[in-house]
């Protein structure tokens, strides 16, 4: 009943979610795309700790895989609050507009 | 009282110190005393040195005092000693009681000067170089005293420091005797490698030993030791300072640029004369280079309208004397005018002083004149010194000093008869200009009120140096009438005797005719020329080859052109080429560099978050592939 | 179950280019739900159907939730969607393409030496799960705990309004 696939396909799905979710975070200039291409990272990565789990039929890669998703609601509640702030003071959401740490 | 000989330099250098320290808030009163008394007590100090010398003399007539060690590294080993024999016992009286003299009369000259502690504290560093100079035991602590000198020198030739001119003036005399001094420390360096000592009696000692007469080494060293003498005594090449060292105090230029620190030179030869002896190309050299300069100076003398000008040219004259009876072998003969010349010359240059205070610090002797009557004590002192430098004969101080050196220009196996008819031409124009100058500054008709009379202390000074430029000869009278050659026995130990090559019984006696004869004519012409016609010397000087030639003299035989020409341009052209210092610019280069990098770096902190994400994935693509490939 | 494995990783892939094309927020979230069921799913295939399910009720259920509350409550209007798509140019594609296909093709290279397979284990249950968390790696819980503890303080501070 369980799906016998070579890991390393599985392995690859994990990289190229993980390349598709760096790729949103880069090109992206809104904050909150920028965040959801975080959030696909962090899942991709989730992705390849369950199935290096299954692939010894042990138990510990999905529980990394809770820790994961523990982190990353912490995450993302924090950084939602924090895009709010950045809408309420700069009215955009607009990534480029927070550089006042440039030079 | 000769175990106190150390105190003769310290005390004035104390003097120094408790000036330097307090000398703002003393009074004047107070800083003359100190200034003036730390002198005085070291003339009685020599006096009361000398009575015991003369009377109960050490062993080997030479006592040396060691103070300590200075240093001691390997063989070397330099110890702070004085040592007093004759030459440095005369030389210590000739410092001290003039130089006391000197400053009890600026105490009087400079009251109402700003620096007045200031001007006491170097003239004390002075005394104390000056002295340290002749009673070192070692050439290493005689150098130390002419740089001592060489300092005063610059500090109170600069004294009004807030005219520039002063400190360009300051400066030239500092930079031309640093040419001599580094010529001179060539020579110590040459002689300690040669000899391995620096001890003046032991160095002598072993030149004798170990150096052939004429060997390359001696000639050298001789050569060099020479060229320190030159820059110190402003002889030719390197005489142009000392005019321009006018610029400083009166009495500054009557103690050192007329009666010690110039000596300096001609003290320097006489102490080392074993290695001059020892190298007869170089002795002769300075013979000729004393005539030449003697007769230049002479010439630029004549010429001069500046008082104290003329003075100083008068000086470089002087000293040429003394460098002549050097290079012919009378050692003490040039010891001897060495000691009349500090005497009439301090005279002439205090009586300028008077003179120049009187007519609000008026230089120009053409603007002055009458002040025969309104300065009698000025006058007559004056008119003694004047007569002394000119050797007026049997009276003065200065005839018997100049005939001795004459003589033996014509008599010593080094002398020649040219270097006798300089010596005589050069006497004959030194009566010209000396008695040009009395004719045109005192008598004639005033042309300005006398605006301060000379006081006491100025009158004193002047006085006594009028007395010792009359009895100060009669320490050496020389064949007929009276041999009582006091002075040279004095210093036999020290100084060898001036071998006389052709002793003829009546040619000692003819020669001094001749050179009374000289002084008195050039006295009669002086009087012809600027009393009974004066319109004729103008008209002499303004004729066409007259005005060259007095143009010619008047620049000092354009020596300072000269210089301007081969060494001033030349340096100042290569400093403008590298105004911007091309080996600076690598150390600004590494500076430069540095703040590129940094602007570069910084341009990578954007301030942008996809940026940074960017640098993150390109880092990571990075890191993987290094640990892929 | 071999395809279904497939098809859903098809699916999950192409959902997720999509969610970074986008020009219109919510689409992209949308689509980033349907990424995240399929990844869900894909979980189920490969025998952890605890972590499915959880992926489904907190990753897709409540943290896309919480995405799509924030953005109605920015109530960014059809403007925003003119400038995102002006943000999005083509030529700004290039540059991270490249980057992106580059890390991608090293982690591929990398994956592809081994030879393994998932081994037919069987099925991990809540149970062993529990029995983890609970034993060994009940430290791990404690300090997530905290870190949830420290969320919720964080976003409440933030997401007060302040007066300036």
């Amino acid at each position: 009943m369980i799906a016998s696939v070579p890991m390393e396909h599985c392995l690859i799905f994990a990289a190229v979610l993980f390349a598709l979710g760096l790729a949103g975070v880069i090109v992206r200039r809104n904050i909150v795309f920028m965040l959801m291409g975080v959030e696909v990272m962090l899942n991709a990565v989730g992705v390849a700790f369950v199935v290096a789990g299954a692939r010894w039929g042990q138990v510990d890669g999905q529980v990394m895989f809770i820790f994961i998703l523990t982190m990353a609601a912490a995450e993302v509640s924090v950084g939602l609050a924090l895009v709010l702030q950045l809408y309420h003071r700069f009215r955009t959401l607009d990534a480029d507009a927070a550089s006042r740490m440039r030079g | 009282m000769l175990n106190h000989l150390y105190l003769i330099p310290a005390i004035p250098f104390a003097g120094f110190f408790v000036l330097a320290l307090t000398g703002r808030r003393l009074s004047n009163a107070s800083i003359a005393f100190v200034g003036v008394g730390s002198v005085g007590m070291c003339a009685l100090l020599s006096a009361s040195t000398a009575i015991e010398f003369m009377t109960n003399p050490p062993a080997g007539r030479v006592f040396t005092q060691t103070l300590w060690t200075w240093m001691e590294v390997g063989s070397f080993a330099p110890t702070i000693s004085f040592s007093l024999d004759a030459l440095s016992l005369v030389m210590i009286l000739v410092v001290t009681i003039v130089g006391f003299f000197i400053l009890l009369y600026s105490s009087e000259f400079m009251q109402d000067e700003d620096g007045y502690s200031r001007f006491f504290a170097f003239m004390n560093l002075f005394v104390g170089s000056m002295l340290t100079l002749v009673l070192a035991d070692n050439l290493l602590l005689l150098y130390v005293g002419w740089e001592g000198v060489g300092l005063c020198s610059y500090l109170l030739i600069g004294f009004w420091y807030r005219d520039a001119a002063n400190g360009q003036a300051a400066r030239k005399a500092f930079i031309v005797t640093r040419i001599g001094d580094t010529s001179m420390a060539l020579g110590l360096l040459l002689l300690f490698t040669h000899l391995g000592t620096l001890n003046i009696h032991d160095l002598m000692q072993s030149a004798q030993n170990q150096w052939a007469s004429g060997s390359p080494t001696a000639v050298l060293a001789a050569a060099l030791l020479l060229g320190g003498a030159l820059g110190k005594s402003a002889q030719l090449p390197l005489q142009v300072w000392l005019p321009d060292a006018m610029a400083g105090p009166t009495p500054v230029s009557a103690l050192i640029h007329a009666a010690t620190m110039v000596t300096a030179g001609v003290y320097l030869i006489a102490r080392t004369h074993v290695i001059f002896t020892l190298a007869p190309a170089v002795q002769s050299a300075v013979a000729v280079i004393g005539a030449a300069t003697l007769v230049i100076a002479g010439l630029s003398a004549l010429a001069q309208k500046d008082i104290k000008r003329v003075l100083a040219y008068s000086t470089i004259s002087q000293i040429g004397y003394m460098f002549l009876a050097l290079g012919v072998g009378a050692w003490s003969a040039a010891i001897f005018h060495l000691m009349t010349h500090a005497f009439f010359k301090a005279l002439l240059f205090l009586g300028a002083g008077v003179v120049i205070l009187a007519q609000s610090h008026e230089h120009d002797m053409f603007k002055m004149g009458g002040l025969w009557k309104r300065l009698p004590i000025t006058f007559w002192t004056f008119l003694v010194g004047a007569a002394s430098l000119s050797a007026l004969p049997l009276v003065t101080a200065g005839f018997y000093s100049k005939d001795l050196i004459l003589w033996h220009a014509w008599s010593s196996p080094a002398g020649s008869k040219s270097l006798w008819a300089a010596g005589l031409l050069g006497a004959f124009i030194t009566s010209i200009y000396a008695f040009r100058m009395v004719f045109i500054t005192f008598l004639g008709e005033g042309k300005r009120e006398v605006s301060h009379k000379p006081g006491l202390r100025m009158a004193v000074p002047l006085l006594i140096l009028g007395l010792l430029s009359i009895i100060g000869g009669f320490v050496e009278l020389p064949g007929p009438p009276g041999t009582l050659p006091q002075f040279s026995t004095l210093l036999r130990n020290v100084l060898p005797e001036a071998s006389v090559e052709h002793p003829g019984a009546g040619t000692e006696l003819i020669l001094q005719a001749v050179a009374s004869l000289a002084s008195i004519a050039g006295i009669f012409i002086a009087y012809l020329l600027f009393v009974r016609r004066p319109l004729y010397a103008e008209f002499l000087s303004k004729i066409p080859g007259g005005s060259t030639l007095w143009s010619f003299w008047f620049s000092g035989w354009g020596f300072d052109q000269l210089y301007d020409m081969l060494f001033v341009r030349p340096f100042v052209w290569l400093t403008q080429i590298n105004r911007d210092d091309f080996i600076d610019a690598g150390y600004a280069a590494i500076a430069r560099l540095n703040r590129a990098a940094y602007s570069l770096l910084s341009k990578t902190q954007t301030g942008n978050i996809r940026w940074y994400a960017m640098g993150i994935a390109v880092g990571a693509v990075v890191l993987l592939a290094i640990v892929v490939f | 179950m071999n395809l279904f494995f497939y098809i859903s990783a098809f699916v999950a892939a192409v959902s997720t280019f999509m969610v970074i094309t986008r020009t219109n927020a919510v689409h992209a979230l949308l689509y980033l739900i349907v990424s995240l069921l399929a990844v869900a799913f894909i979980f189920f295939s490969l025998g952890a159907p605890f972590v499915a399910a959880l992926e489904v009720i907190i990753y897709a259920g409540a943290i896309m939730v919480l995405f799509v509350f924030v953005i109605m409550m920015l109530n960014l209007g059809a403007q925003a969607a003119e400038q995102e798509s002006q943000w999005l140019s083509p030529g700004t594609w290039i540059g991270p393409s490249i980057l992106t296909v580059v890390l991608a093709a090293e982690l591929i290279y990398l994956f592809v030496a081994d030879q393994a397979r998932t081994s037919a284990a069987g099925v991990v249950g809540p149970r062993q799960i529990g029995f983890a968390l609970f034993g060994p790696y009940v430290l791990g819980v404690e300090l997530a705990s905290m870190l949830l503890l420290a969320g919720l303080i964080g976003a409440y501070h933030l997401g007060r309004p302040h007066k300036h």
